[in-house]
């Protein structure tokens, strides 16, 4: 049941991810996004991350994807308009980009043993341990995340404000 | 492990830079908010006077050096030496600054809030000792340098240098981010020093086939941050459209925080596996010199060769780290410092000549500048001698302790291939001398006008220690040389 799980719900995640990067409309790109971050969602949960599960929507799914859609309407942005095909770079890129794939594919399939690399359901992240280890031994990356959010904000206002 | 959520006394302590320079950054941003038009040079002094407290804040906090956070950060000599380079260099950065942004009419608080944030992030990187850590000090510099790439926002040049930047870098930062969750899969800790533990320790079973393809992950984040080969295609575009004085700061305090990242993680998690990284590395020192170099020939526009110079630079710096060891990573920051006291000396001279707008970046527009300006000339000259790499100057004892420490881990086709390299390169900063000094000036150039006082002192202060450190290397050296070994 769960391996059954597995395999549907990545399908629909690379296939969302694949779908995200292939479409030419913002909108359809941020409906396959919403696919990605739900499918993504199903596979925490599938590994005993109930709590990262719920975040994951409610954070990604939820708030930011409204934000994206937002966004996209706010600027009535259209369909992208491809560039002419560059044969040479595609040529270049896609056998590269197998490459990696599949080099990484046959590390995984090879070295990892199987047994110990899905365990599912294999750990408990509920949210007392999520918030204990953000707010003790992971204190100092909380604090420094939030600085980093504020530098983007700034570089933000920056780049965007009508009069500097 | 701590099981408290207040940090210790001694913890701030150690992380005060850090605190000292984002506080003050957000307190720039606001005030900018409530000041007065005219009073605005202040932001600049305010920024100055933050970067010097965080120097002695790491001299301070070197004093009692030791971990922090729970193991993530460790102030040792090594961070406090690049603490203390990427601040130096910011003081110089917002000393040439200024009187660019006011003569672009673009003087704000927000610039120098993300200079600010940058070197704090760039400080972060030099002190963590954990991977997601060095993560998110990474991403606070690069972010922030984005920004700083596209400053004048009006200006066509500018947009497609933060573009380009930002696509590319983030680009490489998910490659980084990748390796990492990989090293996790395997070692099960993102912790630098228990990796280390771990792949030392025969009998913990850390599969070395998957930590090699996580070491290739990481070693792409690496070397695009310090513009190494093949890595290295940005760098051109993005230092010739931002500001010369973000140009300056991109190609010294970025650059040295990301060496300083590459080489803690080469000498304390990679080492054990280091026979792998060997021909990598010695590949990539290589390629990056040789494409840096033969680049830089054929450029006419004066930021577009030092961006070329800058990625030979790399190339050198990557020499030091092939070897591997005690003496090469010495080497390397050493060179660094060098570095960055010569190439920011050079892109100030650049930063006063270009005039308003950078409408004067052309080698051409150089022509004659020791009648237009002989004492720009001359400083200039120096830089241009002393990263060439002559006798007398930083650059020589610079490169000196670079093909020393590649001789003595047996790299000879490596350092026989740099010096030839460091022969090519003598080529076309000199050109930059002879057109100086041997062409007449163009027509139509208009008068320079006097330095500001900013340029003046960055010139002074870069051209005083580019001499000081070609006479008594040691005083940096011997640092150098005493915190390398702490690595580990």
């Amino acid at each position: 049941m769960d391996v059954v799980l597995f395999l549907v719900f990545a399908a629909i995640a690379v296939g969302c991810a694949l779908n995200l990067v292939l479409q030419t409309h913002p909108i359809s790109s941020a409906l396959s996004l919403i696919g990605v971050m739900g499918s993504l969602a199903v596979l925490y949960l599938l590994l005993g991350g109930e709590f990262l599960a719920a975040v994951q929507l409610i954070v990604y799914a939820g708030a930011i994807m409204v934000l994206f859609v937002f966004v996209i309407m706010l600027l009535n942005a259209g369909s992208e308009k491809r560039p002419s095909k560059k044969v040479l770079r595609t040529a270049v890129a896609l056998p590269l980009l197998f490459t990696l794939a599949g080099v990484a594919a046959y590390i995984m399939a090879t070295q990892v043993p199987r047994t110990e690399a899905v365990r599912f359901g294999g750990f408990t992240a509920g949210p007392y341990e999520v918030g204990r280890a953000l707010f003790t031994t992971w204190l100092l990356p909380f604090e420094v995340t939030s600085i980093l959010i504020l530098i983007a904000i700034l570089g933000a206002v920056v780049l965007a404000r009508k009069e500097i | 492990m701590p099981v408290s959520f207040i940090p210790t006394p001694q913890e701030l302590l150690r992380f005060s830079p850090e605190i000292l320079l984002s506080v003050v950054a957000t307190a720039l941003m606001l005030a900018e908010a409530v000041m007065k038009p005219g009073s605005r040079t202040k932001l600049a002094a305010t920024a100055f006077a933050a970067l010097a407290a965080a120097i002695a804040l790491s001299a301070a906090a070197a004093a009692d050096s030791g971990p922090a956070f729970s193991n993530l950060l460790v102030v040792d000599g090594f961070s406090t030496f690049f603490r203390i380079l990427v601040c130096a260099a910011g003081m110089l950065v917002v000393l040439i600054s200024s009187n660019y942004l006011k003569r672009e009419g673009h003087e704000s608080g927000e610039y120098y809030a993300l200079v600010l944030f940058s070197i704090a992030g760039q400080c972060l990187m030099a002190s963590a000792n954990e991977l997601i850590m060095l993560f998110i000090g990474l991403e606070c510099s690069s972010i922030a340098t984005y920004v700083l790439a596209g400053y004048l926002r009006d200006d066509r040049r500018n947009n497609e240098a933060a573009l380009k930047y930002f696509l590319l870098g983030s680009f490489a930062a998910a490659f980084f981010l990748y390796g990492i969750s990989w090293l996790w899969g395997a070692a099960g800790t993102t912790y630098l020093t228990e990796i280390r533990r771990l792949l030392l320790d025969p009998s913990a079973g850390i599969n070395a086939t998957v930590v090699s393809a996580a070491a290739a992950l990481l070693l792409v984040g690496l070397a695009f941050k310090v513009s190494a080969a093949p890595f290295q295609m940005w760098a051109p575009d993005v230092y010739q459209g931002a500001p010369a004085p973000v140009a300056a700061f991109l190609s010294v305090g970025p650059k040295a925080a990301a060496f300083a990242m590459f080489l803690r993680i080469l000498m304390t998690v990679f080492a054990p596996v280091g026979a792998k990284w060997e021909p990598v590395l010695w590949t990539v020192a290589l390629a990056t010199m040789i494409i840096g170099n033969f680049a830089a020939l054929w450029q006419t526009n004066v930021k577009r060769l030092l961006a070329y110079s800058s990625i030979a630079h790399a190339g050198y710096v990557t020499v030091a780290l092939t070897a591997m060891s005690d003496a090469g990573a010495a080497a390397a920051m050493f060179y660094l410092a060098a570095y960055a006291l010569m190439n920011i000396g050079a892109f100030a001279v650049v930063t006063h000549v270009a005039g308003q707008g950078e409408r004067h970046v052309e080698l051409a527009d150089l022509a004659g500048l020791s009648r237009r300006s002989p004492a720009m000339a001359a400083i200039l000259s120096v830089f241009l001698l002393s990263l060439t790499g002559v006798p007398l100057t930083a650059g020589f004892f610079g490169k000196f302790y670079i093909f020393k420490a590649a001789l003595d881990a047996d790299l000879v086709w490596l350092a026989v291939l740099g010096l030839l390299n460091s022969a090519v390169a003598a080529y076309y900063y000199l050109r930059i001398i002879v057109v100086m000094y041997m062409h007449e000036p163009s027509q139509g150039l208009p008068e320079l006008p006097a330095a500001a006082p900013g340029i003046r002192w960055a010139l002074a202060a870069s051209a005083a220690g580019t001499f000081v450190l070609g006479v008594a290397p040691s005083l940096v050296l011997d640092y150098a040389v005493a915190s390398a070994p702490l690595l580990r």
